[in-house]
């Protein structure tokens, strides 16, 4: 790879200035209430400086160090999710006319154009399986017009938190697709290559400097490094095959007795697509606005058929959600709905860890 | 906005209402608007999306076959259980009143596969629903099929609904029906007990027949079950499956049950693909 150019650290604001006056909202990591979130970014300084995470199952603390770099974090409890697939939209409007007849209203609107700077390997992977499932045989054009107005700037991961297995399921921590610019962080700025004919465009405006080939690599050594330090991992094998073989292991009753079926994990999950569907009429009942918004397999409602919930208890929803996030993606999708985020384990509030699951599950002796 | 939205319902108005027992009503619609009538083409298994305002959407499958699509005038016959939420506000509509449809989803029943076959549909409570239109279909090309036999089982024999219809196929040539009721009265001329009781009374050609199920679950499966042991390979048995489903385009994800969406995989789906999911708790 020819050494990508160098945008030293206190240009960064300029790369938002350019973004804005092409008409983009900037969208970056922020501190709020303990956490990195990514939120409208006006100026390069909101970003944290210094600030790093750690994740441990059931935990997440932000740290504060002397380092100068903005992205030293692992990822929040937020992905791409959310900006392009909405927690909570109107779809469509049904309004009752005088003479008894209806008129719906398409509630699609046009997205504002909004570039994200900060985003993680894991997370462009999982926009790519978000993608597959929202935009293939009947295109959802909510998604789909957010999704096309969407800008993307990769920055490659160098501080994984302990719950990152992203080198394990492949989708990190260097950032390989997907995004317009990407950028690998050093103490003093920032190599940049471009991803895309939009992310070229935007790379010959930049006030760049030819970059150092030395500093490049040390650079990319820096991503690798962090590939080493991730620990964790999902059983090898045929995970779809070894699960669905394993319905009746003891471990799904045995993981319920400690799930509290909140749903966090597949809220913070940016693979997860189950959403609900409500009406939400007016006072006077002309006026009815059909919604939708994220809904989760721990919910009580997402099995309910004429009057039968299928899925009444904890072990049978975990059991939904493992079997699927691990195993039926794989027919659905041709690979898993898993990225290595770990969000899921950081941000389950009894610490439940999907791969020590999955290892009890599928790696230990099938139960008789 | 210039594209497709396939979540956006059309108006229709009830033109009759038909109370087929206390608690199932079969509504049928005529699309209000000229175009989407002639766009509109259903296969024997598909449903639509009822949406009462104000209320919300249920799946329903359509009893029309496409024989009613021959026509301009288009009507969709839907049979209602009021069973839930929108389904006990959907069987009190009017002649004149209006609601949204949006439709037809999913893959129905295997005609293609059905040429030349004696085709047996095996149907329990309101699962004749979405059968009814295959029926017709056989029917209206009597000639294409083999032996047909229609069996239908209820709880009890008041629950039966379209008996003259059933009366009326029995009368037609090499076509047999059967029907039961676990709870039948002191008139009930035919089979008492579970559907799954008549299998042996099929007039069964293993080797050149199709079998197609709809009703509960543990009465499809039963049913499938009994097939095989009388010779039908699996590969010919088809049931149409029901799940919660609130998008009908594979987006929301209620209606996984394995590795397929029910609502564009199927509903009808061949049975070895769900055969070893079928009647696993929580599946």
């Amino acid at each position: 790879m020819e050494t990508p150019a160098f945008l030293p650290a206190d240009r960064l604001q300029a790369l938002l200035e350019l973004l804005t006056d092409d008409g983009y909202r900037c969208v970056g990591p922020r501190i709020r209430d303990g956490a990195v979130l990514y939120q409208t970014l006006d100026d390069a300084d909101q970003l944290p400086r210094g600030v790093q995470v750690q994740q441990s199952p059931g935990r997440y603390r932000l740290e504060q160090t002397d380092s100068p770099r903005r992205f030293a974090w692992a990822n929040g409890p937020q992905a791409l999710k959310p900006l392009t697939f909405a927690p909570h939209e109107e779809l469509w409007v049904g309004e009752l006319q005088a003479d008894g007849s209806l008129i719906f209203h398409d509630a699609v609107r046009q997205a504002e154009p909004v570039a994200v700077i900060g985003v993680r390997a894991c997370d462009l992977a999982a926009l790519s399986l978000q993608e597959q499932h929202f935009l293939q045989a009947a295109p959802d054009p909510y998604f789909r017009e957010r999704r096309r107005q969407l800008l993307l700037i990769a920055v490659h991961c160098t501080h994984p938190s302990d719950t990152c297995f992203c080198a394990h399921t492949g989708d990190g921590p260097e950032a390989r697709t997907g995004f317009d610019l990407s950028l690998y962080e050093t103490d003093t700025g920032y190599f940049v290559t471009a991803g895309s004919p939009a992310g070229e465009r935007l790379l010959a405006r930049l006030p760049l400097e030819p970059g150092d080939a030395g500093r490049f690599d040390t650079a990319c050594d820096e991503v690798h490094a962090a590939a080493a330090r991730q620990t964790r991992d999902l059983p090898t094998g045929n995970l779809q095959a070894d699960l669905f073989a394993r319905l009746d292991h003891p471990r799904w009753q045995e993981v319920a007795e400690r799930c509290l079926s909140c749903g966090n994990c597949t809220q913070v999950c940016p693979t997860c697509f189950c959403h609900s569907e409500q009406e939400v009429p007016d006072i006077s009942g002309t006026r009815s606005s059909h919604q939708r918004q994220w809904d989760s397999c721990f919910s009580p409602g997402h099995s309910y058929i004429h009057g039968i919930t299928l899925r009444q208890d904890t072990a049978s929803r975990y059991r939904q959600w493992l079997t699927h996030k691990f195993g039926s993606w794989h027919s659905q999708y041709g690979r898993s709905g898993c990225v290595g985020c770990g969000r899921c384990i950081a941000w389950c509030p009894v610490g439940i860890d999907p791969t020590e699951e999955l290892h009890a599950i599928c790696t230990e002796v099938k139960a008789t | 906005m210039n594209t497709v939205n396939p979540y956006l319902p059309m108006e229709a108005e009830v033109v009759e209402r038909i109370q087929e027992t206390p608690t199932i009503v079969t509504l049928r619609l005529r699309l209000t608007c000229a175009d989407a009538r002639h766009r509109f083409y259903c296969a024997p298994g598909q449903f639509n999306m009822l949406y009462l305002h104000g209320v919300g959407e249920v799946p329903i499958s359509i009893k029309s076959g496409p024989q009613h699509f021959l026509d301009q005038t288009l009507l969709l016959d839907h049979t209602i259980r009021a069973v839930g939420r929108v389904t006990r506000a959907l069987v009190r509509l009017q002649p004149g009143d209006r609601l949204g449809v949006r439709g037809p989803y999913g893959r129905g029943w295997p005609l293609d596969k059905a040429h030349g076959k004696d085709v047996h549909i095996i149907t329990g409570g309101l699962g004749c629903a979405p059968a009814v239109s295959v029926v017709h279909e056989l029917m209206r090309q009597r000639s294409q099929y083999g032996h047909i036999s229609v069996v239908q089982g209820v709880k009890h024999c008041d629950d039966l609904i379209w008996r003259e219809q059933y009366e009326h196929w029995a009368k037609q040539p090499d076509t047999q029906v059967l029907l039961a009721a676990d709870q039948p009265d002191a008139r009930w001329r035919w089979h008492t007990g579970m559907v799954t009781g008549l299998l042996d009374q099929l007039t069964l050609a293993p080797h050149r027949s199709l079998a197609m199920l709809c009703g509960p679950e543990p009465m499809m499966r039963a049913s499938a079950e009994r097939l095989i042991e009388l010779g039908l390979s699996p590969d010919n048995i088809w049931l149409s499956m029901e799940r919660n489903m609130q998008c009908a385009v594979g987006h929301c994800g209620h209606c996984q049950f394995g590795a397929d969406f029910v609502c564009k995989d199927g509903p009808v789906f061949n049975y070895p693909a769900v055969r070893e999911l079928l009647g696993t708790r929580g599946f």
